[in-house]
């Protein structure tokens, strides 16, 4: 018995999922263990981004549970609640693979709308805030400076103001994870934070990832194809072929997987020794 | 010159009411993309709303001043409550439940809410004009008429004071809503990515439910105005003031908030010039052209932002 199995913080019980004929998900079980960064790989097209989707609310599962345990004991219920809920109360943050940040609002703006709901209390309502009362402003306060946090730790400070649309790519890549840690999450799911990086920013990736889960008290679930990443920053893997987990342990172990490499390199289990060396593996 | 002044004056009162209504035309375009025919209809209901107060509450004009102000500023805002709750319902209604249909659907049930509306009043409250009779009197006389007595006297009346005062405190406040608080903040995150406003805790249904409240609350505050400065109203008020509104925020540029202003603006402006120098019969027509002209060459409207496709 793992620790992610005594200790989980999202357990994922027979998720299946189907559209129409095409079954994307089937009978998928694991748990995502509490303060742990666990990488969910898999082949094109195996149903890493649907099981995301799931945990986020974007699909209805036609099977399966998805029980989120908070570190306070309450446990939700993914499936069942609304999309704005998984934020709001089951403490689930998600970047996306085609990013997706607010690109009319600045950097700055774009992370108070992560604290929208702590501040919409604090303003009674919006009635304080139009009035500038002064239990909003102290509020409004706290909020820009846990996002001037998040900016330091991802070197965006001297740009609060900008556009997010003018970001580059990896700038638009870190500023969406922190806008997801505004929301305040215990799992953060991120769906492959590393494509399109240069080796520089993938390695700066890896310190903020690090940073995360060593100073706050968030458990990374992550998709990702760069290997070196998975297989440098990741206490635990599951691999999905085709909507079916094929293994599922630590990284040395499914590394050394033969249903592994037989499925990511699409190649007999007789010439996985040929292929693991020229990949150096 | 004295005339003119006097038309800039009416311009300036008929445009402030057009632009509270365009508000809520943009608001609602900028946060689902629709357009909320049934608008038109909620400044209507705003109008009888404060119609029907002001005779319970017995408001009349020989009421002393400091009374009769404190009873319009409740009726003031007990019209913009209760109008506040029929832009709820109509989107709980006939809105909310067409999210992610296609996009004619709400279009339809928007001119369904509209007639729906409009009939509902004209059966309540029948369909003759319902007149009120003046209850802010008196002006400031702002030119003498001349040594012989014989030029034009502009007039600045009370009302209009009233109407341009208050347009502008609503707009102001209206325009801090939008720019410094968690909903205003919330409600452009939607406008530009609902699903991703979810993902952050955001709770999209009652950011677009409180974006139809304000909305309607604005267009109560035309209704008063109106009613205050017209005297005379009926069940059909809301359809040109309406159309007349949503040309206003697309003239302005439809999605943008000061566009709305600047829009409603104009359209009272071009209106109230054109009924002075030219004809009346044909206000409406040198309304409308003005707004094709503009959007041949500005399609987006005046302060809109043109959409760009970064590559």
């Amino acid at each position: 018995m793992s620790h992610w199995d005594n200790n989980p913080v999202l357990k994922v019980e027979h998720l299946t999922m189907r559209f129409g004929g095409l079954t994307a998900v089937g009978d998928l079980s694991f748990n995502v263990g509490r303060g742990d960064i666990t990488a969910l790989i898999g082949p094109n097209g195996a149903g890493k981004t649907t099981v995301f989707n799931c945990i986020t609310g974007f699909y209805k599962p036609t099977e399966g549970r998805l029980v989120m345990h908070r570190s306070g004991g309450e446990k939700h219920l993914l499936e069942r609640l609304p999309d704005f809920k998984i934020s709001a109360n089951a403490k689930v943050a998600r970047t996306f693979q085609n990013i997706r940040l607010f690109g009319g609002m600045t950097i700055l703006e774009n992370l108070m709308v992560a604290q929208h709901n702590p501040l919409m209390v604090a303003s009674n309502w919006t009635i304080g805030g139009v009035l500038g009362l002064g239990g909003f402003k102290r509020k409004e306060a706290e909020a820009v400076e846990r996002a001037k946090y998040w900016l330091e730790l991802t070197g965006l400070i001297d740009r609060a103001d900008k556009a997010a649309a003018d970001l580059s790519y990896g700038d638009q890549r870190r500023l969406e994870i922190a806008r997801a840690m505004c929301t305040g999450p215990e799992l953060l799911c991120l769906d492959e934070p590393a494509a399109g990086l240069n080796p520089k920013e993938s390695l700066e990736l890896n310190t903020l990832l690090s940073t995360i889960r060593r100073e706050h008290d968030t458990s990374i679930l992550l998709i990702e194809h760069d290997m070196s990443v998975v297989m440098e920053i990741s206490d635990h893997v599951v691999v999905l072929d085709y909507g079916v987990k094929i293994s599922d342990g630590t990284p040395d172990f499914v590394k050394n997987d033969p249903h592994v490499i037989a499925a990511y390199l699409g190649v007999d289990d007789d010439e996985v020794d040929d292929v693991e060396e020229e990949v150096g593996l | 010159m004295e005339y003119f002044l006097q038309q800039l004056i009416n311009g300036v009162t008929l445009g402030s009411i057009y632009g509270l209504i365009a508000i809520g035309y943009t608001m609602v375009y900028g946060i689902i993309g629709m357009i909320n025919f049934a608008h038109g209809d909620i400044f209507m209901i705003g109008s009888f709303t404060a119609l029907i107060l002001i005779v319970l509450l017995g408001v009349t004009a020989a009421m002393p001043v400091a009374m009769l102000v404190m009873a319009l500023v409740l009726v003031l805002v007990l019209a913009m409550a209760f109008t506040a709750v029929w832009g709820w319902a109509v989107e709980r209604v006939a809105y909310r439940p067409l999210r992610g249909s296609f996009r004619l659907a709400p279009l339809i049930t928007a001119i369904g809410a509209s007639i729906a509306l409009q009939n509902f009043v004209q059966i309540s409250q029948g369909a003759r004009n319902k007149p009120l009779q003046p209850l802010i009197s008196g002006n400031f006389k702002l030119t003498d008429g001349g040594p012989d007595g014989s030029a034009l006297i502009v007039q600045l009346s009370y009302v209009q004071i009233t109407i341009i005062v208050v347009t502008l405190l609503l707009m102001a406040g209206f325009t801090l809503l939008i720019n410094r608080t968690s909903l205003g903040r919330a409600q452009r995150a939607c406008e530009q990515d609902r699903k991703m406003a979810a993902l952050l805790g955001v709770n999209v249904d009652r950011t677009i439910s409180l974006t139809f409240v304000m909305g309607a609350a604005l267009a109560a505050v035309a209704g008063v105005m109106f009613l205050l400065y017209y005297g005379v109203i009926d069940f059909y008020i809301g359809f040109l003031a309406g159309v007349k509104a949503f040309t206003a925020a697309v003239l302005g540029g439809i999605g943008s908030l000061p566009g709305a202003m600047l829009g409603g603006l104009l359209i009272g402006l071009i209106e109230t010039f054109w009924s002075g120098y030219f004809s009346v019969e044909y206000k409406d027509v040198a309304a409308f052209s003005i707004l094709a002209i503009v959007l041949i060459f500005m399609p987006e409207g005046l302060l809109g932002k043109p959409e760009v496709e970064k590559v």
